[in-house]
């Protein structure tokens, strides 16, 4: 077993030789991650915000199930994804299975749940507070999601980054249904498990490492700009 | 304000999705192999897929999985060909229909390997059953892949030759790990159980710690790999012509040269046997 | 023609054909939890004239305030806007202000660009509106400061210009002033008196005496969910007939013969 030392100086090491293959996996990663949150925030942020800000009969079983489902296992997911996907699923014709979008399907099933359920927390609290000044200018529910999910926009940024996480470092979901396939769908997390399997497990550390500075250098951008937005529009 | 930033961020999210539809059309002509981690693991394919390459120009996508699971996406059209090691249930893809014809291809061999003390004493037995039947009797840890993988299956035929039920032992002194060769290695090296590898898995593997090998040289361990095109008929979405391509080249005399020309360590993995 | 309030009416005004009530209320009650909160309450609220609303905690006073202004439903009788049920038109026609000033997560002219929008207001006239409140506010310096960053004097200066930017024909003031230093409450008090200069009605709650004293055209005084008396200012605030307001007004706690 390898030393701390060890482990760190081959991370540095890969990621100063600007292997091109580590890049490739690299940008790949980054690719389906942040596709797939986006899209979950795409969907996830009105979703949530419409749980959170209007009333309707379901509401709170639909509040339940959301929070329920930020625990949905990425394997299920990935399985459940295969079975749609493959040749013999209902959308075998589309051909998405073992490509990126097919990841970026299961990432957006795993992200959403959780983008919609802490905006729903996010976007109630915030109604709390305005929905009187609301009721008494007379605004519609369509303004009322869009100015609460305006306003809650600085929590929300904590919201996509809790996605992020989710995604960048999900490994079954996307092994499953991208197959792991060098240069079309092999990504940080799949490599590793992959190095990780061949015994190459300092190897697989140094990988990891790289996917945290990864991780921390996303966050430290989406804080960035959450501090300079914080300043200029919150109290 | 916020109406507008919705509609960047879908756009945004449309073109990112694009981005992945696009580079997937970029090498139109590719197939899809379900293989094992086998294969994937000990670099067979980094050797032979460019050199396929070069030569047709068409890409060869590997989905590296257990022997079982491989067979199952190939059952469900998900693939162009398979690519395995479990001659039985092979034969069972084609005669089901979802397979052409299957083809030998080359064979490997099975090692058990173990920590250097030997609690059970076979180090250097070419008996696999007798050396079985110690392992069993000492109730040395025994790490099994337990993933109905080709490794597996071929374990559990070894097992019963030997005539030991070592499944009933489950949990006590035979371990089943459920996962593919490479975790079952890290596993069963850290609890110092024997197991059962394929030679290949094992001159690749990083991470051998006081480990040797214990037993080869059986007859009984080898390890057949056989070839299959996915059946068009049953499923129509299969790439006959480039599937068909790479079957054959395989079994040429050129893809067997390949196959016998790569080596780990100055060792030869794979013994090519196609028409044999 | 519909029914004017009945003669039990307790606001006298009411019945002067000169002055017809913008608002009225009829059998107004509201139950919660098993309590009667508001009980049986017929008032009309007279145009362009200052009510103010009085009476100790718990007495009703916010609560009635929002039955008028629509934001709760009664569970008894109606609120009638010019003779109608509250509608959008009501809607468009009211604007209130709260005790805490409700401000939204943006600047100071985005929170007045809002409301102005809500209310069908657009381009170069919601542009104009916007100028003009700030500068009624005295905010001009402040336009493009988070709303949420300035003090609680300014915070309620742009709430009220916020509501008068939306040109309503009624305000509702909900104790605007209940904490605010002095300067501030003066500025908040002239910027109510401009607007009823320039014809808005005004309803509002108050605790301060002083206040009322120097707003109020009419006040209604509540008592546990019923008006105990209602009058013109001049009349009410210096010679109360009914005992809760004069023990009101008398700085004496007043204990209900029902209770004791």
């Amino acid at each position: 077993m390898q030393s701390e030392h060890g482990i760190l100086a081959a991370a540095l090491g890969l990621i100063l030789s600007g292997d091109a293959d580590l890049i490739e996996i690299v940008v790949l990663s980054l690719r389906v991650t942040l596709s797939a949150v986006l899209l979950s925030c795409v969907i996830g942020l009105p979703l949530g915000a419409a749980v959170g800000a209007w009333r309707f009969p379901g509401r709170g079983l639909i509040a339940v199930v959301l929070n329920a489902l930020m625990g949905l296992p990425p394997v299920v997911v990935g399985l459940a994804v295969y079975l749609m996907l493959s040749a013999a699923g209902p959308f075998g014709p589309l051909r998405l299975l073992y490509t990126p979008s097919a990841m970026i399907i299961a990432q957006t099933i795993l992200v959403t749940p959780i983008v919609a359920a802490l905006t729903r927390q996010a976007v109630e609290d915030m109604d709390r507070e305005y929905s009187e000044q609301f009721a008494s200018l007379g605004v519609g529910p369509m303004r009322r999601l869009s100015a609460l999910l305006w306003d809650a926009r600085i929590g929300l940024l904590t919201v996509a980054l809790a996605g992020f996480g989710r995604a960048v470092a999900e490994v079954g979901a996307v092994m499953i249904v991208g197959g792991n396939i060098n240069h079309v769908t092999r990504v940080m997390t799949t490599t590793i498990a992959l190095e990780t399997s061949k015994g190459n497990l300092q190897l697989a550390l140094a990988l990891g490492v790289v996917l945290l500075m990864l991780a921390l250098i996303v966050n430290a951008g989406v804080m960035a700009v959450r501090g300079v937005s914080a300043r200029a529009a919150h109290a | 304000m916020y109406r507008r930033s919705v509609v960047r961020l879908a756009a945004a999210a449309t073109l990112a999705l694009g981005l992945g539809v696009q580079a997937q059309a970029q090498s139109d002509e590719f197939i899809i192999v379900q293989s094992t981690t086998s294969t994937q693991n000990s670099g067979l394919f980094d050797h032979l897929l460019p050199m396929f390459q070069d030569k047709t120009g068409i890409e060869v996508r590997v989905v590296a999985v257990g022997t079982g699971q491989a067979i199952k996406n190939a059952a469900n059209g998900d693939g162009d060909v398979l690519f395995v090691h479990a001659k039985p249930a092979e034969e069972k893809f084609v005669s089901d229909g979802d397979g052409v014809v299957r083809y030998d291809v080359m064979y490997n061999d099975f090692v058990i390997v173990g920590p250097a003390d030997d609690p059970a004493g076979v180090s250097g037995s070419s008996d696999v059953t007798a050396a079985l039947t110690q392992i069993a009797e000492a109730g040395a840890p025994f790490a099994s892949r337990g993933d109905d993988s080709g490794t597996h299956k071929a374990e559990l035929r070894l097992w019963e030759a030997a005539g030991v039920d070592a499944p009933a032992s489950s949990g006590e002194w035979y371990r089943e790990t459920g996962s593919g060769m490479g975790a079952t290695l890290n596993a069963g090296t850290a609890m110092g159980a024997y197991i059962m590898t394929d030679r290949a898995t094992w001159i690749a593997f990083g991470n051998k710690g006081d480990y040797e090998i214990a037993v080869e040289g059986d007859p009984r361990m080898f390890n057949q790999y056989g070839i299959i095109l996915v059946n068009p008929e049953k499923h129509p979405n299969v790439k006959v012509e480039a599937g068909q391509t790479f079957v054959d080249w395989v079994i040429s005399p050129e893809g067997q040269d390949a196959i016998a020309d790569y080596k780990v360590d100055g060792q030869q993995l794979f013994f090519p046997n196609a028409g044999e | 023609m519909r029914d004017m309030p009945t003669e039990l009416s307790p606001v006298p005004w009411a019945h002067t054909p000169a002055a017809a009530p913008v608002l009225e209320t009829r059998g107004l009650g509201f139950v919660a939890g098993g309590r009667s909160l508001i009980r049986g309450i017929d008032l009309g609220i007279r145009p362009g004239r200052r009510t103010v609303i009085m009476g100790a905690n718990g007495a009703g006073k916010s609560l009635l305030l929002r039955l008028m202004h629509g934001l709760i439903r009664p569970t008894k009788g109606e609120v009638l806007w010019r003779g109608a049920p509250l509608d959008r038109t009501a809607r468009d026609a009211q604007a209130m202000v709260f005790q805490r000033p409700v401000m939204l997560r943006r600047s100071v002219r985005a929170n007045l660009r809002f409301a102005l929008s809500v209310r069908g207001f657009a381009g170069a006239e919601r542009a104009e509106r916007e100028m003009q409140a700030l500068e009624q506010a005295r905010l001009q310096d402040l336009a493009h400061r988070p709303a949420r960053v300035l003090s609680g004097g300014e915070q309620q200066r742009l709430a009220l210009a916020r509501a008068l930017a939306t040109a309503p024909e009624i305000l509702f003031l909900d104790e605007p002033t209940a904490s605010l230093d002095p300067a501030s409450t003066k500025a908040v008090e002239d910027l109510v008196a401009r607007a009823h200069a320039s014809g808005v009605t005004v309803v509002m709650v108050t605790h301060d005496l002083g206040q009322a004293r120097r707003l109020a055209d009419d006040v209604i005084f509540l008592h546990e969910g019923t008006i105990a008396e209602a009058g013109p200012a001049s009349v009410l605030l210096t010679a109360p007939r009914s005992g809760p307001a004069r023990a009101w007004i008398d700085g004496r706690l007043y204990l209900d013969d029902r209770k004791s």
